[in-house]
């Protein structure tokens, strides 16, 4: 089958990017990214320079593939860049590809973005402060299987940032909740919630990170599927935070 | 000559590691904040070792190439990982797991390290859920377990299909909370190219930034490597794109010896390949095998779909051999066998590589709904990857590269053999022998990572009173050989893309060092290995530039280490003149193809030491004793 593609271009972070203009001719059963190997090979091979992308596991799981294919984050189908296969395409297609784009994600170049604010964001709070050592029998502490359910569909956050991309505020929320919801619904997570939760907030929004106004884009290129009730559940964990702030201080709701 | 003292405590097997921790060199707490570690990589090994020294007060310099600590290919872990709680009450013990691991690698495996992991096993389990790893859980709220292949109990424990990722973002918050302390800093997008020894001791590296290009240096008191595994010398392996050798071989060319290099798992149960562009294959994990019954049909003509044929004429022939084991057999076991059929034309699929794994009998036993609970995402994977619905039609699969039982030779401290340097998780030549057993992967990484290195690093530590400066003349030399090797890549000048090459390589040894090998074929790779190394350096073409981000040069620098390793590969099995584990040589096998060990001449490790460019490396072996397991011939029948 045959594509056209409409490819973003940028050396580094400082310089302008534009547009570069390729027609491939592929199987249908190649992944996109394979796609992007072949056509690299040509290009390195016509001594010009290769197009840089993120990508490792090309199994879904790893999160590096970051691509906007066709104006949608990681492309048409809910699923990272690296599972979408040229069969999900019409033949002759025109597709733009680009970086996942936000302030808070530098382009480094062409099609790679800086992601270490989500890094960032977990360093913040998104965490169970214990060291390595004994611990007490897990069974000891039973957990319904339904709540550790409910963690683990937050839990499975890839953070490929795909959300960010999507978001017209460049919103990480869903990221941030994601993993707010996977550690305070857990016992575990108990000690630190209110701290998580509003470390993690505090650091979203410093990294240029925007707010939720609830369009939903995030949850619809989600390639985890992670639904926006994550956000709901981070506002709800902030706001009974910073209650219990409130009453750790004693003062009111100005002086905060 | 290389040493190869492993350094195995004295005592009772079950008292070894307890009297190395009574004894071992401690670093004071006010002291540890002296003293600087090098972790590379940050996979389970990595991010837990790291998390680790830096928790106990280190300061902990963490390295990764990918852009962030979370994307190791740990992550992609599908299955689960063993302890032996023994809480379904079947017998488990420390003893059994001990017994199945050093079985499972055909007694090619260090006893002391083995019964070490064993007993270490628990500990991940409580460490993990500690930390909020969302295990699967039993209707009561107990942590629920399932069995995985080669054993007899359910001793695995697991988050859906995605347990590996579940440890490592464990391992990477914890790591993460180190680095908002303060103590551990993560150098993303840079690559380790070379291990500097000041004074017979690894004192630091050479990393290249990708971002900018510019190479580094830093300097410690002790230097991990975590770097994983080398499966992608086979070009289409389930490693992820980014996995190398590169951080391991450049250790090995500055005397850290090579162990059972040609010790690779061919995992049975991968996608097949679809077609030439084909960049990796993915994975299917191996818990299906738990309700999956694995079939081809009886006659090679065959041209019915799948569903029609009925049950008399399909050859389910793990459990026709294998009726103990049946579908469960070890990985190496079910490779083979699958090879077997296929050699003698049952395969099916377009390219006849490959056999039915077919889910219809679980379904109609056990309901759709509890097969969906249990591998619903795995059978969502496998439509999105092939276009076939594993509800409707069985899945294919066929025998894929996976994991590296070889790699660094390290003692029991897990020290290689340039001290300071420790190697650890799939990088060193590990616990496993000649085959690892499913889920004990992430087990050997976290034990490594959480619990045996932190201490065996301090132990060494202890003994270091000078921090070295990165101006040392040994720096300089590091420095200078790495540039020399970028410009060398950039200025071939040919003009083939480095991806033609390592297609090739991959090619010739999935072909000569795979699932089966035999002499001839092994000198024909050499040959051929050769000739390849040579065109690559000949005719090379890749982008110009080592200022920004080249990932043709990332590329082409990692495939070009590959390229020796293949050959020491292919050395390695050609000196193992028997058959064990996953390695199966044709001349040593019965009449109906079961390996044949030899354990009079070869129960040993191979261990290789770099000599030079183009000179023959030295050779050694470490004798290995079965003194609480006796040497049987596996027999899963």
């Amino acid at each position: 089958m045959k594509v056209k593609l409409n490819i973003w271009r940028q050396d580094h972070r400082e310089t302008a990017g534009t547009f570069e203009r390729h027609d491939m001719e592929i199987d249908g059963d190649a992944s996109f990214l394979e796609m992007l190997d072949v056509l690299n090979d040509r290009l390195v091979a016509a001594g010009k320079r290769a197009i840089a992308f993120d990508h490792d596991c090309r199994e879904g799981i790893c999160g590096a593939c970051s691509l906007v294919i066709g104006g949608t984050p990681h492309g048409p189908r809910q699923v990272t860049s690296c599972q979408i296969y040229m069969r999900d395409f019409e033949d002759g297609a025109e597709l733009t590809v680009e970086p996942f784009r936000s302030t808070a994600f530098p382009v480094l170049r062409d099609l790679i973005v800086d992601r270490s604010a989500l890094d960032r964001v977990v360093e913040a709070g998104g965490y169970i402060s214990v060291n390595a050592g004994p611990k007490p029998e897990p069974n000891s502490l039973p957990i319904h299987p339904e709540t550790q359910e409910a963690a683990m569909d937050a839990a499975i956050c890839i953070g490929c940032g795909a959300c960010v991309a999507a978001c017209p505020n460049g919103s990480g929320m869903l990221f941030t909740g994601a993993k707010v919801t996977h550690l305070n619904l857990l016992p575990q997570g108990e000690p630190e919630r209110h701290h998580r939760a509003r470390a993690m907030v505090r650091q979203h929004d410093d990294e240029g990170f925007g707010a939720c106004t609830n369009t939903g884009e995030c949850q619809q290129v989600c390639p985890q599927n992670i639904s926006i009730k994550v956000i709901g559940e981070l506002n709800r964990e902030y706001r009974s935070a910073m209650i219990h702030k409130l009453r750790e201080r004693g003062g009111p709701l100005e002086a905060q | 000559m290389i040493n190869l003292d492993a350094r195995i405590p004295q005592g009772p097997i079950e008292d070894k590691w307890h009297n190395w921790l009574d004894d071992h060199r401690l670093v004071g707490p006010r002291q540890r904040g002296d003293h600087t570690v090098i972790v590379v990589g940050t996979g389970l090994a990595g991010a837990s070792a790291a998390a680790t020294l830096a928790g106990q007060g280190y300061r902990v310099e963490a390295f990764c190439f990918q852009d962030s600590s979370r994307r190791a290919h740990s992550i992609a872990a599908q299955g689960g990982i063993n302890a032996t709680k023994d809480y379904a009450n079947e017998g488990d013990s420390v003893r059994r797991l001990f017994v199945d691991t050093m079985k499972g690698g055909d007694f090619r495996a260090r006893e002391a390290n083995v019964w070490r992991l064993a007993e270490t096993s628990t500990n991940i389990i409580d460490q993990a859920v500690a930390q909020g790893v969302p295990f699967n859980r039993e209707y009561g709220g107990m942590l629920a377990t399932r069995s995985f292949g080669g054993v007899l109990v359910e001793r695995t424990f697991y988050c859906r299909g995605q347990t590996g990722q579940q440890l490592l973002l464990g391992a990477y918050s914890a790591l993460q909370r180190q680095v908002a302390e303060g103590r551990a800093r993560v150098h993303n997008r840079h690559e380790l190219l070379d291990v500097v020894k000041v004074g017979g001791q690894a004192r630091g590296i050479i990393a290249r930034n990708l971002v900018t290009g510019e190479i580094e240096r830093h300097a410690a008191d002790a230097v991990v490597l975590a770097t994983g595994g080398y499966c992608n010398v086979y070009f289409l392996s389930t490693n992820a794109m980014g996995c190398n050798v590169t951080a391991a071989w450049r250790a090995h060319r500055r005397g850290a010896a090579f162990a059972n290099p040609c010790f690779t798992q061919i995992h049975p149960t991968s996608i097949p390949q679809s077609g030439e562009y084909q960049s990796k294959l993915t994975l299917m994990s191996e818990s299906l095998r738990n309700d999956g019954r694995v079939w081809v049909p009886r006659d090679a003509e065959e041209t019915r779909d799948a569903a029609d044929i009925p049950d008399g004429e399909r050859y389910y022939y793990l459990e026709e051999r294998y009726p103990r084991f049946g579908n469960l057999v070890p990985r190496d076991v079910a490779s083979r066998a699958a090879k077997i059929v296929c050699d003698d034309g049952l395969g099916v699929g377009p390219t006849g590589r490959a056999v039915y794994l077919d889910f219809r009998d679980a379904i109609a036993a056990r309901g759709a709904h509890a097969i969906e609970e249990r591998y619903g995402n795995l059978f969502e994977m496998y439509e999105r990857i092939t276009g076939e619905s594993p509800w409707n039609t069985p899945m294919k699969i066929y025998p894929a590269p996976h994991y590296s039982m070889g790699g660094l030779w390290v003692d029991y401290e897990l020290q290689t053999t340039i001290p300071g340097l420790f190697a650890i998780g799939e990088s060193n030549f590990s616990d496993h022998g000649a085959n690892r057993l499913g889920a004990s992967a992430m087990m050997q990484c976290l034990a490594d990572g959480y619990f045996i290195a932190p201490h065996t690093v301090t132990n060494f530590v202890s003994g270091i009173s000078e921090q070295v400066s990165t101006d040392e003349p040994a720096f300089d030399i590091a420095e200078r050989d790495v540039r020399e090797r970028v410009e060398r890549l950039l200025g071939v000048g040919g003009r083939t893309p480095q991806t033609v090459f390592h297609r090739e390589l991959g090619e010739v040894m999935l072909d000569r060092c795979g699932i089966t090998r035999d002499a001839e074929g092994l000198h024909g790779a050499l040959e051929r290995v050769r000739e390849i190394r040579d065109a690559f350096w000949s005719d090379l073409r890749i982008e110009p530039g080592d200022q920004g981000i080249n990932q043709t040069l990332e590329n082409a620098s990692r495939i070009s280490d590959f390229l020796e390793l293949a050959e020491l590969m292919c050395r390695d099995a050609l000196v193992r003149e028997e058959s064990c584990g996953c390695h199966l040589r044709e001349e040593h096998q019965t009449e109906e193809g079961e390996a044949v060990r030899d354990d009079k001449g070869f129960a040993n490790v191979q261990v290789w030491g770099w000599e030079g460019e183009g000179v023959e490396p030295s050779f050694a072996t470490e004798d290995l004793r079965f003194e609480h397991v006796e040497p049987v011939t596996r027999d899963y029948r």
